[in-house]
């Protein structure tokens, strides 16, 4: 039989790491396998300036460190590649690849993470780059003396659409809700900058231009009216979605597709554990997905020790 | 200077070597920004995987890189990072913003792939 790992973590994000960094530190035989790029979600991210005891720096740094980290206290890592079927019943948990390979371990962490919300309307992939973004930091400057529309109402669409303004000479925030879920310290300062205009209650339903985007068309919900509206550039911060749709039929996930665990990052599965975005919980911070794949990993030592 | 294991290009002559030199070329013009890293990232992994095409980082502020930004394939870009592959020095296809690790094997064989004519 191929070898056996003690544990297997699928995803290679802030929890996948962190895990990997535990685990492989307590000597257990440990694989990352990773679908995306090394650092997940942790690399979209510009600045990190409230990480405890680092200084600002920025997603790519943090994540690379993490990598050496693991790598260096023994932990195997294999990236790019794609998982096609699952078998996590039973003490040996198995793995098989597009590709054809196949992994085992006696324990498993699960942490594919999770990805930027997108709207899924016409015209969304036929304009990234030329008009649609979702990066503010990256694209904001190529929008000088433009007019530009934010789409969403968390923290991070009121704050990105307060730093556009720095090179925007409009910015009209459209929400689907009538309040904003932002902190209320976002809301006001949203609300206090004078180039920024509100459309609540609506959703964008086309993007429409010649090479370049120049109209959308929004959607009043309580009204069912739609309108064209000019703009330059549209920035979508609308949330994020867990990248659990290959674990469907293979693990409890909840109603909005979460994998759920319990204080110990444990499943409904003896064996297998969650941490990072993919799980059911409300705040989605790198501080947070290094804890959950720290307490996962201690867990699956336990469960290894205990079996 | 950016901070990626791809090797950069720091001069338009640089650039215009690489492609007088070799067949295949992919560069990605860009930040250290989180649109532009994970293209970086899967450089990295296709440097192994694809011997016979040449991958190089710019970085987008440089006034070397205005061979690139004002580029005809990229005119109406407006998002980092530029990403462009040439075929036998000329500049084939062209991309703005982020692209995953199967976009851009895709872009790779439609564009930079062996050509085998039909008669053999």
């Amino acid at each position: 039989m191929d070898e056996i790992y003690d544990v297997m973590i699928l995803g290679a994000g802030a929890a996948g790491l962190a895990a990997g960094i535990y685990s492989s530190r307590a000597k257990l035989n440990t694989l990352i396998l990773n679908e995306g790029a090394i650092g997940g979600q942790m690399v979209l991210t510009n600045e990190i300036a409230n990480y405890p005891g680092v200084e600002t720096t920025n997603g790519f740094v943090v994540a690379n460190t993490m990598k050496k980290q693991a790598k260096d206290f023994g932990c195997k890592i294999k990236s790019n590649l794609k998982i096609i079927d699952y078998n996590l019943d039973g003490s040996v948990k198995n793995v098989k690849l597009e590709d054809g390979r196949e992994f085992n371990a006696y324990s498993v962490i699960l942490a594919p993470g999770g990805r930027p919300r997108s709207l899924n309307i016409p015209g969304e992939n036929d304009f990234k780059g030329t008009g649609i973004s979702y990066c503010a930091t990256c694209d904001g400057e190529f929008f000088t003396d433009k007019e530009l529309i934010v789409v969403g109402g968390g923290n991070s669409a009121l704050e990105e659409a307060v730093s556009l303004t720095k090179y925007a000479t409009k910015v009209t925030i459209v929400h689907q809700f009538d309040r904003f879920q932002a902190f209320e310290h976002a809301i006001q300062e949203a609300k206090s900058n004078p180039k920024i205009n509100f459309i609540m209650e609506s959703e964008l339903r086309g993007f429409h231009g010649n090479g370049k985007l120049n109209q959308v068309s929004i959607e009043h919900l309580p009204s069912e009216k739609r309108n064209e509206m000019k703009v330059d550039g549209v920035f979508i911060f609308a949330g994020y979605l867990p990248n659990t749709e290959s674990l469907h039929g293979h693990i409890q996930l909840n109603d909005r597709n979460e994998i759920v665990v319990d204080a110990d990052m444990k499943t409904n599965i003896p064996g297998v554990f969650a941490a990072g975005d993919c799980i059911a919980k409300r705040y989605r911070q790198v501080t947070t997905a290094v804890a959950e794949g720290t307490i996962a990993a201690l867990s699956a030592a336990e469960f290894l020790r205990s079996n | 200077m950016l901070q990626t294991a791809v090797h950069e290009l720091e001069t338009a002559a640089e650039l215009e070597k690489a492609i007088d030199e070799y067949e295949n070329v992919m560069v990605c013009c860009g930040r250290m920004g989180p649109m532009c890293i994970p293209v970086y990232e899967a450089m990295e992994e296709l440097e192994d995987e694809r011997p016979e095409v040449k991958f190089y980082s710019m970085a987008f502020d440089s006034p070397e890189a205005g061979i690139i930004r004002n580029a005809p394939l990229c005119q109406g870009f407006m998002g980092l990072p530029f990403t462009v592959y040439y075929k036998n020095g000329k500049m084939v296809k062209a991309t703005s913003s982020i692209q995953n690790y199967a976009q851009v094997t895709e872009i790779l064989d439609e564009h930079l792939s062996e050509v085998i004519p039909a008669n053999q």
